[in-house]
């Protein structure tokens, strides 16, 4: 009889997920929303251009802080992107069925902050129409590119996890289209549906390799994040530079990159099931365990601050002075604002009562992005603003470009997203019935 | 080439098509029929367990691509990295130009990513996806094959119609359609 109702659910549960592209349920809320992004956009074109006419000469970089906020910029946004694939695969692989009411839009999370941050160094180049130019491929003046470089690894790096990333995300949201697809009464959404769902029609032996292709790409997304950023961690770790050239950095950075991930993903998981009414699909359960993710990863991240500040002291010398430039020199507010927004907001997160409250829990998650920017800002600029020769010191201060362009990119984030979760099925429904299914077998 | 019917009609048969309301009775179904050597297919909203062993399916290309993918992309990774090494030679400080250790990462990111694009292309290939008709799409319900309902479809292929409706109806279906077959002059 419990089947009975099963199916039921089941029904349930497709109409919740698949009817929210037609039937959108917040049209006013979206359009405001969507409305102050496009503004956002409307900047980061003008950003752009000015940057395409002017170069990078608008930007307060300088020697010796030649990276800036592009590249501090960059770490920040992949980092975010690292925790929609680790929720997504890694859960995936160790069968913790929580993930899918999660899985879609962290994911496409992902998507949005690996576009981002992987336009901030092609910008970043001076002349970006020449990025290919990083790509080996033989041209007329014989050069290939560096590949003993962490910068031409960079490049390999972030193009494999962005199309990886985008292959697993839209393997695992084609039958939710074909749902979808199935159920549009609207021409225009039937032909938008149908044809991205590549005529998928849920046959046995297609779901048998389709589960074989989905797994595997889980099973290799893992390690391949984890090699990003420790990749990305390498453009400073290679360096011969006080405050960079540590051991540390691999997995600091991985880490400080799913804490900053998980951080956003708890708030777009609250902005999502305000928006979209989805309650019992994004329940108490997933914010908790978002909570108990975002602490967990906090805390290791808040470990590495500290073996950081050891290694500094325990090497002495140049890297001592780097640690107290660090804590009293002119950009000590980012060390400390970085120390404050990372960890203390972090510690309410061990009561369940907290991680379960949306408000709290989305003010949390902006703590933890606010303070992980500032560390990514912290870790580079006090590195590079001071050396020890009296020509090479000179301050970095961001100019109103430095800003508009984050701004934009936060902007197109936000109306990518926008789009996505107005047009696509933002809850993978068919995992959920799955997992219903399977908990149902156990169960009986 | 100019014949009477196009060749792709030619090679769809016409199908019955059996609803069932749960999981399992489509599985069981599914086996039955198979083991008496019909052409089964089955239908559901999600991947069910046991759905491989009801098919018989054994097939393990999508893996396998994976691992081809991943040991070509590995090979030449590393192989242009080091051609590109010898064509434009850069000594820096006397360093080894094949450095492996430098070299590794990159052929860690192109053997993924040529693992993970072989594999899932494989995936559609043997799928024979995307595909976006296909005739049991006629049949009157079986849109709910992607919302609560589950299919066993059987390919007539030539064999009898009412041979193949009597197995069908010993699973005790929901009900039973059929689909395709007969072409538009």
């Amino acid at each position: 009889m419990s089947e009975k109702n099963l199916t039921g659910r089941y029904h349930r549960i497709t109409g919740e997920v698949v009817s929210i592209p037609p039937h959108f349920p917040a049209p006013v809320a979206w359009a405001v929303l969507f409305g102050i992004s496009m503004l956002l956009v409307g900047l980061l074109v003008v950003s752009v251009v000015v940057l395409l006419i002017k170069g990078p000469g608008i930007w307060g970089n300088n020697i010796p802080v030649g990276w800036g906020f592009p590249i501090s910029n960059y770490i920040w946004w992949l980092g975010i992107g690292h925790a929609g694939t680790l929720i997504s695969a890694m859960l995936l692989l160790m069968q913790e069925n929580w993930r899918n009411s999660l899985n879609r839009f962290a994911e496409a999370m992902t998507l949005f902050a690996v576009t981002c941050g992987g336009l901030y160094p092609v910008l970043h180049l001076g002349r970006p129409w020449f990025f290919y130019w990083m790509a080996p491929y033989p041209s007329t003046m014989g050069v290939w590119p560096q590949f003993r470089s962490p910068l031409t690894w960079d490049f390999f790096a972030v193009l494999t996890y962005l199309i990886v990333s985008i292959c697993f995300w839209y393997i695992g949201i084609v039958p939710d289209l074909a749902a979808a697809r199935d159920r549009a009464a609207k021409r225009r959404w039937q032909v938008f549906f149908g044809i991205f769902a590549l005529g998928w029609r849920g046959s046995g032996r297609h779901w048998v390799r389709w589960r074989q292709a989905y797994v595997i790409t889980a099973a290799i997304a893992v390690p391949l994040v984890v090699s990003v950023h420790s990749e990305i961690s390498m453009l400073f770790a290679a360096g011969p530079i006080p405050g960079w050239n540590s051991t540390l950095f691999p997995p600091y950075f991985v880490l400080g990159a799913a804490f900053s991930g998980f951080a956003i993903v708890t708030m777009l998981a609250v902005m999502v099931r305000s928006l979209l009414g989805l309650k019992d699909l994004v329940n108490d359960r997933h914010l908790d365990m978002l909570g108990r993710m975002t602490l967990a990863t906090g805390l290791l991240t808040g470990f590495g601050y500290v073996a950081e500040v050891f290694t500094a002291l325990y090497a002495g010398s140049y890297e001592y002075q780097t640690l107290i430039d660090r804590f009293t020199g002119p950009y000590w507010w980012s060390f400390w604002g970085a120390v404050f927004f990372n960890f203390v907001p972090l510690q309410l997160l061990w009561w369940r009562k907290v991680r379960v409250a949306a408000i709290p829990a989305f003010l949390i998650g902006l703590s933890v992005a606010v303070g992980m920017w500032m560390e990514r800002y912290m870790l580079l600029v006090t590195s590079l603003y001071r050396d020890w020769l009296e020509s090479s010191v000179n301050l970095f201060h961001a100019t109103f470009w430095d800003w508009s362009l984050y701004l934009g990119f936060i902007g197109f984030f936000m109306a990518a997203f926008l789009l996505f979760v107005r047009f696509l099925p933002v809850i993978s429904q068919f995992e959920i019935k799955e997992a219903l299914e399977e908990g149902e077998k156990s169960a009986g | 080439m100019k014949r009477g019917r196009s060749p792709l009609a030619e090679r769809e048969p016409a199908f019955l098509v059996a609803e069932f309301a749960e999981p399992k009775p489509m599985l069981e179904a599914a086996k039955t029929l198979r083991e008496e050597g019909w052409r089964v297919e089955l239908h559901s909203p999600f991947p069910v367990k046991g759905m491989k062993e009801a098919l018989g399916f054994t097939d393990r290309t999508v893996p396998h691509a994976f691992l081809v993918g991943g040991i070509v992309g590995a090979v030449a990774g590393f192989g242009i990295q080091a051609y590109a090494n010898w064509a434009y030679p850069l000594d820096v400080g006397g360093r080894p130009l094949i450095a492996v250790p430098a070299f590794m990462l990159i052929v860690f990111e192109v053997m993924v990513l040529c693992s993970v694009l072989t594999g899932i292309a494989t995936m559609f290939a043997k799928n024979h996806l995307p595909r976006l008709h296909y005739p049991l799409f006629d049949a009157a319900r079986f849109h709910l094959a992607s919302d609560n309902r589950f299919f066993v479809s059987l390919a007539l292929d030539g064999c009898d119609e009412g041979k193949a409706r009597a197995a069908l109806d010993r699973q005790g279906p929901a009900s039973v359609e059929k689909v395709g077959g007969e072409l538009p002059e």
